[in-house]
Order: C-alpha cells, then structure tokens, then sequence
C-alpha cells in the first residue's frame, strides 16, 4: 500500500488549472521523483499534500489519512511527521543553525536541553555542517542553508521528506553533496522521498520513480530507465533538454507573417 | 462604462475581503494571545524589538513636543496674564491628545513599519509557511507574541512621552520663562484629573497600539511575497496607521470629553 | 530559543521606566492623590441654580480645600439642585450653620463652592444638610436686574 495516494486531484488558481485529474502513488522507502516544466505546479502539489492548499476536486490521502479531511489539531499531527525542505531553505533568520535544527524539538517536545543539544548536533552531523551551528542563517551559503534545512526536516525522525527544487540554484560541489545526502538519509532513516525538480541528470541518479508532470496531467511515470526510452517525444524532449519540439519554442502567438502584415495594415 | 463599473465592484469586493481577512486574522491573533503567558520568553523579546527600541525616539520627540508647548503656551498666556496656568495647558495637552496620539504615530512610523517589513520578509522568504509545515502555528507563535508586546509597549511609550513632555515643558516654562514653579505644578495637580484625563489618555494609547501592531502585523502577513510587495505594505502600514490614530482619536475624545 | 540576558534587562528596564512615568503622571501631575481620602463625609445642600458647577468642583473655606463636589441632582420637589458635597475628615469640625454659597474662581474661571463657619456648637456629620445656601450668579439674570431697577428709577 503506498504511503500517498493522490487521487484525481483537480486544483485551479483563479481560472487557472493547475492540476485536472492527477493520480500519484508514492510508495514507502522509495525516493518518487515528480518532475516537470517550470510552472506545472509541482510545488503547489508538496503544498497540497502538506495540506496548506485544499484541492478542488479530488483526494490525498497521507498514511491512510485524508489530509483535507482531518481537523486543524490531526493535521498538525500529521505535520509532525513530514518534514519539508524549501527551494530557500526557509530557516528562521533571526536565530543561529542550533536554534533552528533545534526549533521543532524545542516547539515539540519537553525534551531538556542537554538531550535537544546531543540530538541537534547528531542531526547537524548528518549533513556535515556540526562546525556551523553558532553561524546565522545569513552567513550561510545557498547550499549549506539546504543541508541546515534539511538537518531541521529530520529532527522529528519523520516519515517523509519533501524536497522542493533542492538543486535550483546550486554549484557542481553543493550539488552533488545534496544529491548525495538526499540518497544517504532515505536509506539511512528509512524515510521515504518526495523530490519536486526540473534538474534532470540529478534526479534520475537518485529517483526510483519519476512522475513527470505538464500541463495539469501526468504524462509519464516509471523508473528513469524507462522514461529515456520511452516513445513519446515530450518526453525526451524533456529528459534532454531540447529547445524545441512537442513544447514549441515560441510562445502561443498569431503566425509572424500575420502579425507582421496586421502592422503593415494599420500604418 | 461597463468596465468602470467593473472595475469599481471589484475594488469594492477587494476591500471586502481584505476587511474580512484582517478581522479573521485577528481573531486567529488573540486566539493565540493566552498561549504567550506560558513562554514568556518570546514576549519579552517582543517587548524589546517592538517597545525598547521605541524608547530613544519617544522620549526625544516628547522633550520637544514639551518644550514647544511650554514656549508656545506661555506666548498665548501671558497676553491673558494667566502663565501660572502654563502647566495646567501643557499636562492637558500631553495626558488627553499629545502624549497618545503623536507617540502612537511616531509607534506605527519606528516599531509598525518594522514589524511589517519583518513579517513580510519571513512571509516572502517562506519561513511562516516553514513553520506550518513543521507544525507550529505562525499566528500562535511569530504574531501573537508581537502583537501581545505592541498592546504592552503603547501605553508605556505613551506615559513616557508625557511624562518628559511635561518635563520639558517645566524646563522651558521655569528655566527659560521664569514661571513660578510652584504655580506650575500645583496648578496643574488642580485641573488634571486622574481619572479623566491620564486615564483617559491611557485608554487612547491602548486603543491605537492594538489597532497600530494590528494594521502592522497583518499587513506584514497578507503582503505580497515579493520585495517590492513587502515595500508597499510597509508604506500602507504607516499611512493606514496614521488614518486610524487621528479617525480613532476624534471618535475616543468625542465620546470621553464631548460631555465636559 | 537562547534568550539575551541584556535582552531582559532592558525590557526590565523599559516596563519599569514605563510605570514609573505613569505614576509620575498620577502623583505628580493629576488629583490622584486626593482620591486617597475619598472616605470622607458626605453632606447635601439644595440650591436654587447652580450655574456652572460640576462633580468634582473644589470645596473651600476660607480658600483652602477642603472637599469636593461628589453629586448634583435635580430635587422633584422643589425643582431645586441637590449637591452632595463629599468633605474631608480632617475638617469635622465645621457648624450646622455653615452657609453654602457658588462662586466663580476668577472672571471667567471654573466655578466652586465656598463655605462660611457658622457659630453653632454643633458640628456636621454624614448625611447632614446645610441649609444655608446662596446660588451662582448668572451673569444674564444679574444685568437684567440691573436695567430693570435702573429703569424703575427713572421713572
């Protein structure tokens, strides 16, 4: 039984579909990779399962929990046991690393100092960033921001992570370190991994599957074997990055030749 | 045609929601007000960041509010002969209109646009939806706290800019004037009344600090995430703020002094 | 959260600061302190107009202070005002013939009530009534007397 179950999800922004008839299993102890063109909403679908955005149509169901069914405290509950990590890190920057892998256990727990200061320093440990903890999130470069981040994540030992574009943005070095640390905590804590990105060298190393996304639908989904052979030509145009193709290169416009001569006309 | 008619529904269904969200954020707001007893910790930090730092500009703005008060009043008096009455204009003045309103002004103008830019900046850099994730409530634990030490620090703010204010009243009235200052102080005990005047004043500043850390806060939190988001909300904090205080400040005097 | 401990001490500092100038406000600058005696005793007085006299207008004798003015009613009887004037304890020693009269402090001033001692032995106690009284001059009914005395004598 996989441990997310989305559903037809339908969800619209204004008149916007974002999401018409998505169904996505994520299965336990597995890194699921959901890719796809940037707005296609992939972060709108982390948000939707975190339960701070409502579906339109359609449901989540989170651990055999419908999220959108369950009241503000089950939700909370739930909460406890993900953990997310933003594009940005998101760490509270009024505060140093310690404070901020320690806020969840401090917010959480009654845990007495002493046992929050060894359970925050093995977590910082994890991600190699122990020498960083009296540093100030805005000391902290983009890369090492994501490791603290991800440290936070899973001070609660949840039972998933989602990652929300965690390679946007990085250098080679930090890169490989998160793409690496992504693979070494799923196993090592046996959780089970949601990685939103559009990054696709780096997410096929680690996927076991990928669900690639566009346009409100699920085009393909399999292990990143499958997909780069697959028949469909968005597809690999996309898994290669070509500039043109079934995705055109040029915005939705009339012909030039039209648009060229309409101007003609009305000089 | 149509489309200004349009156009003006829309304006007005926007004002609508807005209002609604502010009223609904509030009542989230004082929701989390009790739970602040319990960690104090987070209301005195508050209290430093929203109250202390408020502190230098009050009590500057007060000495000179004072002392031009005391110049400008004895000016007046001295045509009537009645400069004695100096202190009795000046504590008046501070206590019932000054000391509130232009304290609550400079509040929302130094602690509001602070808060503002502060809860926008967690808002846009995604810090207050970090923490729904990880199950902490932003309203209950980033809000409420600075919301709690606004309400606390106003009235304070407000005492101290009188306090100097009148203060520096006395300095200009006695030192440079050459009032009695016998006179000056007893005349003022005499026509200052307790409950009348400085309690009364203390209502108003408790009134504009919630209003002011209200507009600030919620303003912060329905920003646009974006710099230039968080940029306008802070300037609509200000002038909102300033709206409010001097709207609110004719209502209040109306229905405390309007009976004499 | 690590928690500054010059952080709370200038919030300490602050708070306290903050009372202080509230206090100053009561004991200083306001009639707090008179509050303190509010325990005094009360006595009423009937007067035909009271022209501008308010709760709370002083009470003198001789030009101290002696009490205020704690309540103004209308008499259903008489149509005339009943003031409660709340006296301080310090002064009981003041007669049963003492006369209540409403002058005005200045020209344009506020308006308070003086009393004049009486020569009885007995003095007032809670509850008592002062029945002699004069009322406030309104300055309107004092100019129309005027003229129309003066308007009489040319006669």
């Amino acid at each position: 039984m996989p441990l997310i179950k989305i559903r037809d999800l339908h969800f619209y922004r204004g008149d916007r579909a974002i999401f018409e008839g998505v169904n996505i299993d994520i299965y336990r102890g597995k890194i699921t990779a959901i890719m796809g063109p940037s707005g296609t909403g992939k972060t709108t679908l982390l948000r939707l399962i975190g339960g701070q955005l409502r579906p339109d149509r359609g449901t989540i169901e989170v651990d055999g929990q419908d999220v959108h069914k369950l009241s503000r405290s089950e939700l909370y509950e739930l909460r406890k046991r993900m953990g997310m990590l933003f594009q940005s890190g998101a760490l509270l920057t009024d505060i140093p690393v310690f404070d901020n892998v320690a806020f969840p256990l401090r917010e959480h727990t009654d845990l007495p100092e002493s046992m929050i200061h060894d359970l925050v320093l093995m977590k910082l440990q994890a991600v190699g960033l122990r020498g960083a903890r009296d540093l100030m999130p805005s000391e902290l470069s983009g890369g090492m921001a994501r490791r603290v981040a991800l440290a936070r994540a899973v001070t609660l030992d949840p039972m998933m992570v989602m990652y929300d574009e965690p390679f946007t943005g990085q250098d080679p070095i930090s890169m490989g370190t998160l793409v690496n640390l992504i693979h070494k905590m799923n196993d090592a804590m046996d959780l089970t991994s949601i990685v939103v990105s559009h990054d696709v060298t780096e997410t096929a190393e680690i996927a076991d599957v990928i669900y690639l996304l566009s346009e409100g639908k699920v085009i393909e989904k399999g292990s990143p074997v499958q997909l780069k052979r697959s028949s469909s030509q968005w597809v690999q145009q996309f898994m290669q990055g070509l500039p043109d193709g079934p995705v055109p290169f040029h915005y939705s416009n009339v012909s030039l030749a039209d648009d060229l001569f309409a101007q003609e006309e009305s000089a | 045609m149509i489309e200004t008619i349009r156009s003006l529904g829309r304006w007005g269904l926007g004002t609508f929601e807005r209002l609604g969200r502010g009223h609904l954020f509030l009542f989230r707001t004082l929701a989390g007000v009790p739970e602040i007893f319990l960690r104090l910790s987070l209301l005195v930090h508050q209290l430093f960041s929203v109250g202390v730092l408020s502190v230098f500009l009050i009590l500057i703005s007060g000495l000179f509010v004072g002392m031009v008060l005391g110049l400008q009043g004895y000016n007046t008096l001295v045509d009537f002969g009645a400069e004695e009455s100096l202190g009795v204009l000046v504590s008046l003045s501070l206590v019932r209109e000054l000391g509130p309103v232009v304290s609550a002004l400079l509040f929302a103008g130094r602690a509001g646009s602070a808060l503002t830019a502060e809860i926008g900046l967690m808002k846009s850099t995604e810090q207050l939806s970090g923490m729904e994730m990880m199950a902490v409530d932003p309203i209950h634990r980033v809000i409420a706290p600075r919301f709690l030490a606004g309400l606390i620090s106003m009235p304070l703010l407000a005492a101290l800019f009188s306090a100097v204010g009148i203060f520096g009243g006395f300095l200009v009235g006695h030192g440079l004037l050459g009032v009695d200052d016998g006179a000056f102080w007893s005349q003022m005990q005499v026509k200052t009344d307790w409950y009348d005047d400085v309690l009364n004043g203390v209502i108003k500043s408790i009134v504009f600090g919630f209003v002011v850390t209200w507009i600030a806060l919620f303003e912060g939190y329905d920003a646009t995430p974006t710099s230039e988001g968080v940029g306008r909300a802070t300037t609509r904090t200000v002038v909102h703020s300033a709206f409010a205080i001097l709207g609110l400040d004719f209502v209040l005097t109306a229905l405390m002094f309007g009976e004499g | 959260m690590m928690q500054n401990k010059s952080t709370e001490i200038t919030v300490g500092m602050f708070v306290a600061a903050g009372i202080v100038a509230l206090f100053m406000l009561a004991m200083k600058v306001s009639n707090f302190s008179e509050f303190n005696d509010d325990s005094g005793y009360q006595v009423t007085a009937e007067f035909e107009n009271i022209g501008g006299l308010k709760v709370r207008s002083p009470v003198t004798m001789a030009g101290v202070r002696v009490g205020r003015v704690s309540d103004i009613s209308l008499s259903s009887d008489t149509y005339n005002a009943v003031v409660t004037l709340s006296l301080y304890n310090n002064f009981d020693v003041i007669p049963t013939d003492t006369a209540a009269s409403i002058y005005t402090a200045g020209l344009l001033g506020e308006q308070y009530i003086g009393l004049e001692a009486g020569a009885e032995e007995e003095f007032l106690q809670n509850g008592d009534v002062i029945d002699l009284t004069q009322p406030a001059l309104v300055l309107e009914q004092v100019i129309g007397q005027f003229l129309f005395s003066k308007a009489e004598g040319d006669e």
